[in-house]
C-alpha cells in the first residue's frame, strides 16, 4: 500500500472522532497544492501527499484550538513541520491532547521559485508548465510538448537539503516508511555565501533586499511559531511600537523582531520564505538565529518533546554564557 | 493615430529620455523578482513578464507622506503649544511603463473612489491626473490569469495612454489618449508599417489562448446571498492564513491607513497601504471588532470585489491579474470563492426557518 493510500486509511478510521483533518489536495494547476480541510469521509479522496505539499499546516493550529466549541484536530505532518507541534506543545501554545497527527516521511518539497528559474534558464516559459512527475531524485516537467527532466537537489526547497528531520516526530499514526537522513550539506549553501560578506557588504545586501519587502506579514502568518496572530506587535495601533512606514530600516526593524522573537523557537521549516510573494532571503535571519542558539545553548528547537526550550527555563551558569570574568 | 514602431534598444533609450523630465516606474529585476523601480538610465525595462507588484505604486504610493508638523512651545505661555502644519503635496509627473492591460485598467477602479462628485482626494488626483500608463499587451497566459472573465483581455487599451504590442524586434506602440499620442511623437518612434499586421496577430493569438471565459454575472447578489452564512465564509477561508499579500499586490486595492510618526516634537503624517485581512482593520477604539475572524475579514476583501463595489459603481472590483491566486501562499482562489457562492445550493432547510 502507498504512503498515501496508509494515510487515507489512518484518517478514514480516525475521522469520526475528529472535527476535521487538515491535510493537502491539487491546488488551482498542475504545480500547486492547497490545504485540504477534510470534515466529511469523501473528503478524503480528494487528499494528495507529494513534494507539492510545502505547507506547515501546524500554522492553523493556534488559531483552530482556540475557536470556540474546538474538539480534536487532525493534521497531516511532514518531519519539519512535527518540530513545530513539539515546540508548540512545550511552550503550551495547543493543547496537544486534542491534536492527533498522521506523520509521513518526506524526500523534500519543491521550490516553485528554484524550478521557474530553472525551466526559464532552459528557455521555457514557466506556464507552459503542465504537469509535474516527482521520480526519486529526478523530477519531469512537461513543459511545451517537451519534457525536462531535473535533478531533485536542484528543485526542492534549500531547507530541503540541509534536513535532519525527513521523518515525522511524535506523531499518532505514521504512513509508509521511515526516510532515510541524508542531509547533503551540513550549511545552508545561501548562508555559506552570505558568511563570506564583510560587515559592510553585509549591510549593503539588507538595504537593497529589504528595500522591496511589502510588509504583507505572509511570512508571520504562515510562521506556525508565529503565536501572537491578532496582537503582533509590528502591527498594534495602541501602543504604535513600529512605524508603517515601508522603508529598508523600518522592513529590517520588523523582520529583526521577528527573528528575536523566534529564537530557540524556529524549526527551520522555511516558510516564511517560501511565502514571501516578493522572495527576501528570510532564511538567512532564521538560520543565523539557529545557529546561534545551537553554539549557545547546545539545543534544537522541536526535535524532543521531553526537552524544555532554553528561554524556557534557566541555569544559574549557562555552559556557554560567560557572565563573570568578561 | 496611425501606429508606430520601437525596436528592443530603442526603448531603453527612450525610457533614458522620458526619465529626465519624469519619474519613470518600470519593471526591472529585483533580486530574484521583478518589481516596478525607477528607471536607471540604460537599465533595460523586464517587458516580457508581469511584475510581482502591481502597477499602482506610481499613482498610489504604499508609502506618502501627507503632511509635516512640529510642536512649538509658546514662550510666553508654555501651557500653549502651537501646530505648524506643512502639506506636502506630490509634484512630479510620472510614467508608469510596462504594465499589463490588467494592471492599469485596475487602476480606474481608484478614480471612481478618490476622484468623484462626492470624493476629491488631492493627493490621488494630482498623481493620477500627472501619471501616464505605457502599457505592455499581454503575451503570457498564466493559469491564474482571468482577465476575460472580467471583462478584458490580453490587449485591452482601457486605462493606458499607450499600447505597446511585442513584435519582432521591439514593440508596436498604438496611442490609446492625446497624451499618449504626444509621448509617441519622440524621435525613437518610426513608422510600424507592416509590422502593424504582425502586432494584430500578436493581440488575437493571445486571445485565443485564453479559456472560455466565465460569466460572474449575478454574482453579486449570490455572495450577498450568502453574506450571514458564516458557514460559507468559514469554509472558503480555512485555508487563508490572514496575511496581506492578496491586498497588497492586487492592481485595484485602495485601502490606507493613516498614522504620525513623530521624533520629539516634530513628525509626519504617513499615509500606507493598509489591507482588510488584517485584523486591525476594522478594529475600533472601544476593542470591539466587527470583524473579529479571518472568515468575515475574507468575505469582505471577496464581496467588495464582486458584490459591494459592483453595487455602487456598476463594475466589477477585480482586473483579473491574479496576483492574489500566484502568491497567496496558501494557493486561495478568489474564482473558486465567487464560483462556490454562484453554484450554491441552499440546504432544504432553509425558508422552512422563518422566525
Amino acid at each position: 500500500m502507498s504512503t498515501l493510500e496508509q494515510l487515507k486509511d489512518q484518517i478514514r478510521k480516525a475521522l469520526p472522532d475528529l472535527d476535521v483533518v487538515i491535510g493537502w489536495e491539487q491546488g488551482y494547476d498542475a504545480m500547486h497544492a492547497t490545504p485540504l480541510y477534510i470534515r466529511k469521509e469523501e473528503d478524503i479522496d480528494r487528499l494528495i501527499w507529494s513534494p507539492l505539499c510545502v505547507h506547515s499546516l501546524g500554522t492553523y493550529l493556534t488559531g483552530l484550538t482556540r475557536t470556540p466549541g474546538a474538539g480534536k484536530i487532525g493534521l497531516v505532518v511532514k518531519g519539519c513541520d512535527s518540530r513545530a507541534i513539539v515546540q508548540l506543545t512545550q511552550e503550551r501554545m495547543i493543547p496537544r491532547e486534542n491534536i492527533v497527527l498522521f506523520g509521513v516521511g518526506c524526500t523534500g518539497c519543491l521550490s516553485h521559485a528554484r524550478l521557474e528559474y530553472k525551466v526559464e534558464q532552459g528557455g521555457h516559459y514557466v506556464e507552459d508548465m503542465h504537469s509535474i512527475t516527482f521520480k526519486g531524485d529526478k523530477v519531469e516537467v512537461a513543459v511545451n510538448g517537451d519534457v525536462e527532466t531535473f535533478d531533485f537537489d536542484t528543485v526542492c526547497l534549500e531547507k530541503c537539503l540541509t534536513c535532519r528531520f525527513p521523518n515525522a516526530i511524535a506523531t499518532e499514526h505514521f504512513a509508509g516508511e521511515e526516510v532515510p537522513v541524508a542531509p547533503k550539506c551540513d550549511k545552508a549553501p545561501s548562508l555559506e555565501a552570505f558568511e563570506k560578506l564583510s560587515l559592510d557588504e553585509r549591510f549593503t545586501f539588507w538595504q537593497d533586499q529589504m528595500r522591496r519587502c511589502v510588509r504583507c506579514y505572509a511570512c508571520r502568518n504562515t510562521c506556525p511559531m508565529c503565536v501572537c496572530r491578532d496582537h503582533c506587535i509590528s502591527t498594534s495601533r495602541n501602543p504604535h511600537w513600529v512605524s508603517q512606514e515601508t522603508s529598508s530600516a523600518e522592513n529590517f526593524m520588523f523582520q529583526m523582531i521577528h527573528t528575536m522573537h523566534l529564537a530557540g523557537r524556529c524549526i527551520e521549516c522555511g516558510e516564511c520564505q517560501r511565502a514571501c510573494p516578493v522572495d527576501l532571503p528570510i532564511m538567512l535571519f532564521r538560520r543565523t538565529m539557529v545557529h546561534a542558539v545551537k553554539n549557545t545553548f547546545d539545543y534544537v528547537s522541536g526535535a524532543d518533546p521531553e526537552a524544555t526550550p532554553p528561554l524556557l527555563t534557566f541555569k544559574v551558569e549557562e555552559d556557554n554564557i560567560k557572565e563573570r570574568g568578561w | 493615430m496611425e501606429a508606430k514602431f520601437i525596436s528592443q534598444d530603442d526603448t531603453t533609450l527612450w525610457l533614458d529620455e522620458l526619465a529626465e523630465r519624469h519619474v519613470v516606474l518600470a519593471p526591472m529585476w529585483d533580486n530574484t523578482v521583478v518589481t516596478f523601480r525607477p528607471h536607471v538610465k540604460g537599465r533595460t525595462p523586464v517587458l516580457d513578464r508581469m511584475p510581482v507588484l502591481p502597477p499602482k505604486e506610481g499613482v498610489f504610493p504604499q508609502n506618502e507622506m501627507l503632511l509635516k508638523y512640529k510642536h512649538d512651545k509658546d514662550p510666553e505661555n508654555l501651557d500653549r503649544t502651537r501646530v505648524q502644519v506643512k502639506e506636502t503635496l506630490p509634484q512630479e509627473t510620472a510614467v508608469v511603463v510596462g504594465a499589463r492591460p490588467c494592471g492599469t485598467r485596475g487602476m480606474l477602479v481608484f478614480d471612481r473612489v478618490y476622484n468623484c462628485e462626492k470624493i476629491r482626494d488631492p493627493y490621488y488626483v494630482s498623481r493620477r491626473e500627472n501619471t501616464l500608463f505605457v502599457t505592455v499587451a499581454c503575451t503570457r497566459i498564466e493559469s491564474t490569469c482571468f482577465c476575460h472573465d472580467v471583462g478584458s483581455h490580453p490587449a485591452d487599451t482601457e486605462g493606458s495612454d499607450v499600447l505597446l504590442v511585442p513584435v519582432k524586434g521591439g514593440y508596436v506602440a498604438e496611442a490609446v489618449t492625446e497624451r499618449g499620442e504626444e509621448l509617441l511623437k519622440a524621435s525613437f518612434f518610426k513608422s510600424a508599417a507592416e509590422k502593424a499586421q504582425e502586432a494584430e496577430g500578436v493581440k488575437q493569438a493571445n486571445r485565443a489562448k485564453l479559456p472560455e471565459p466565465h460569466d460572474y454575472a449575478g454574482s453579486g447578489e449570490k455572495l450577498m446571498a450568502r453574506f450571514d452564512d458564516m458557514e460559507f465564509w468559514t469554509e472558503q477561508s480555512a485555508k487563508c492564513i490572514s496575511c496581506g499579500a492578496c491586498t497588497y499586490l492586487c492592481p485595484t486595492c485602495y485601502c490606507f491607513n493613516i498614522t504620525d510618526d513623530s521624533v520629539g516634537l516634530s513628525g509626519k503624517r504617513l499615509r500606507t497601504w493598509d489591507n482588510c485581512m488584517s485584523f486591525q482593520f476594522t478594529l475600533e477604539g472601544s476593542g470591539h471588532n466587527p470583524r473579529p475572524t479571518k472568515a468575515h475579514r475574507l468575505r469582505n476583501r471577496v464581496n467588495h470585489k464582486f458584490a459591494y463595489y459592483p453595487e455602487l459603481h456598476g463594475v466589477i472590483a477585480c482586473c483579473g491579474c491574479g496576483r492574489c491566486i500566484k502568491s497567496c501562499p496558501a494557493s486561495v482562489d478568489i474564482r473558486a470563492i465567487v464560483k462556490a457562492a454562484q453554484n450554491h445550493t441552499p440546504k432544504q432547510e432553509e425558508g422552512s426557518d422563518e422566525r
